[in-house]
């Protein structure tokens, strides 16, 4: 890790935890390099504050590489930072200024509760996704290629739609903490598929009634999800979700 | 619960019928500003009124118009309702900052369509209730049949009242005929001479505009139509005719009587 010359001062959500009042804390940082990501900026920050004696700020990350949906952070008002498609790992202190304050929250959203400082829990999302968001296949010997033809265009709109990594950016952004752009790249990316059309009509069913008993808003259309998301997941899904969810109602054999 | 109110009920249930009736009220508008364009025809409201008179007596528009005041009404609530329930979904703790990556106006449908419900009372204390329990004056215009124009007219006295809305009567030279009409063309002209009602109105097509430059494209979206063929057609409509040509030909309306009023 270079040695940076910028400074900046930070302002960060510290909650104990979830039933505890949060509050902002001011943190002054000298030396950042350019170079740094905006984690190894807060790694430098929280090393600081060991060597001080205070509790260092609880965040999530894993691969830190943009591709496991594990880190969140809304910075300055947007959640993973002011790039357009880029996870807070892969954000860089080139994308900001000597001298600049920013505020670094939590994601908020009721179905989203703070763990700790910028820790919340989303095992909402993974409980959408046991609802409904996966295909039984009766395990046995690898098919021959091509036995099952898939139009390259299908398997090129289902792969955008599982580029969903699950950050929950999409919620964090929406005004209404809405899960419908999550919820809708998860289906589509079976939908598309013929391995998904066995369960296709429950997921879409299954997978709605699990995102409003978590407590997701509605979806209001404003695009701030898409706008947001780190895999530019397209509001093309929530049409299909729409569709998938509101066909399979009036037809599926689920009374 | 069974599927159908289990479906109404979810999430995406509840913004299909905000969806359908909005997309509801959206051809209202086209049909109102239709027929009131005919406030521009220098007939000093003979086309108008008998327009009024056919959109309030004839039963399959009254059936409509009833089931258009409903509409209002369910849009209006599950609009406020979906708004509770979005709000609520946020959570107790506010982000101290936002710098939200969407339009105004889609941020903002349940405040625009509060200032429309307030429009939608105001506008129709204004003429709805008045022409079906004011008491509008009556206007005779005299008719040359041969050439269909408008030969004469005559405004009735203050107390004249008819057991119905209009009445029709070949005249005794039998080439010219008689219209006694409630007169809701004066009750609008009279109106929009009032330049703080006029401020008013434009303001609330502004309002139209930007719930319906959002909306109309919402709703489709919601009812799932999304496709590379059809948006540009649901985003010309959209943007054109309901945020654009609507908004502007209704404002026109009361712009064109207060002008008027002012060359008197």
């Amino acid at each position: 890790m270079s040695a940076g010359n910028m400074s900046l001062t930070l302002k960060v959500w510290r909650q104990k935890n979830g039933k505890s009042e949060g509050n902002f804390e001011t943190y002054s940082l000298d030396g950042i390099s350019p170079d740094m990501s905006f984690l190894e900026m807060f790694d430098v920050l929280n090393e600081k504050l060991v060597s001080e004696n205070k509790e260092p700020i609880a965040f999530d990350h894993d691969c830190r590489e943009g591709i496991c949906g594990t880190c969140s952070m809304y910075i300055n008002g947007r959640p993973h930072g002011p790039l357009k498609g880029v996870t807070t790992c892969q954000l860089h202190m080139r994308s900001f200024q000597d001298g600049d304050t920013i505020v670094v929250e939590p994601w908020r959203a009721a179905a989203f509760p703070v763990v700790k400082d910028l820790v919340v829990d989303r095992t909402s999302f993974d409980r959408i996704i046991s609802a409904g968001g996966f295909v039984s296949i009766n395990t046995g010997n690898a098919r021959d290629a091509n036995s099952l033809p898939i139009p390259k265009e299908s398997a090129d709109e289902a792969f955008m739609s599982a580029a969903c990594i699950g950050c929950g950016a999409c919620v964090a952004a929406c005004k209404n903490s809405s899960a419908m752009l999550f919820t809708s790249a998860k289906v589509s990316q079976l939908s598309l598929l013929p391995q998904g059309q066995a369960e296709r009509k429950i997921r879409a069913e299954k997978m709605v009634a699990q995102m409003d008993s978590e407590g997701f808003g509605a979806c209001t259309n404003t695009g701030a999800c898409s706008a947001e998301c780190p895999k530019e997941i397209s509001l093309d899904n929530i049409a299909r979700l729409n569709r998938e969810y509101l066909g399979s109602k009036i037809t599926s054999s689920l009374v | 619960m069974s599927w159908l109110t289990q479906t109404l009920s979810s999430s995406i249930g509840k913004k299909l019928i905000v969806a359908l009736t909005g997309l509801f009220l959206c051809t209202f508008l086209i049909v109102h500003a239709v027929g009131n364009l005919q406030l521009f025809k220098s007939d000093e409201g003979l086309a108008f009124n008998m327009y009024t008179v056919f959109m309030t007596t004839n039963p399959l528009i009254k059936t409509i118009s009833y089931g258009l005041y409903a509409f209002i009404l369910i849009h209006a609530f599950y609009g406020f309702y979906l708004a509770y329930v979005n709000r609520k979904a946020r959570g107790t703790t506010n982000y101290a900052r936002i710098n939200n990556q969407s339009s105004w106006s889609s941020r903002n449908m349940a405040v625009l369509g509060t200032v429309l419900l307030v429009f939608i009372i105001v506008h129709m204390s204004e003429f709805w209730y008045e022409y079906k329990f004011g008491h509008l004056p009556y206007k005779s215009y005299t008719i040359d049949l041969a050439q269909g124009t408008v030969v004469n007219t005559e405004n009735m006295p203050a107390d004249f009242v008819l057991n119905s809305k209009m009445e029709e009567k070949l005249n005794d030279d039998n080439t010219t005929k008689t219209i006694i009409v409630k007169d809701l063309y004066v009750e609008a002209q009279e109106a929009f001479s009032n330049p703080l009602l006029v401020l008013f109105y434009v303001l609330g097509m502004v309002a139209v505009s930007l719930h319906l430059i959002h909306g109309f494209r919402s709703a489709m979206q919601t009812l799932g139509a999304n496709h590379p063929k059809y948006n540009p057609l649901f985003d010309f409509v959209g943007v054109w005719l309901f945020a654009i040509l609507i908004p502007v030909a209704f404002a026109a309306m009361p712009i064109y009587f207060f002008v008027q009023h002012l060359m008197q």
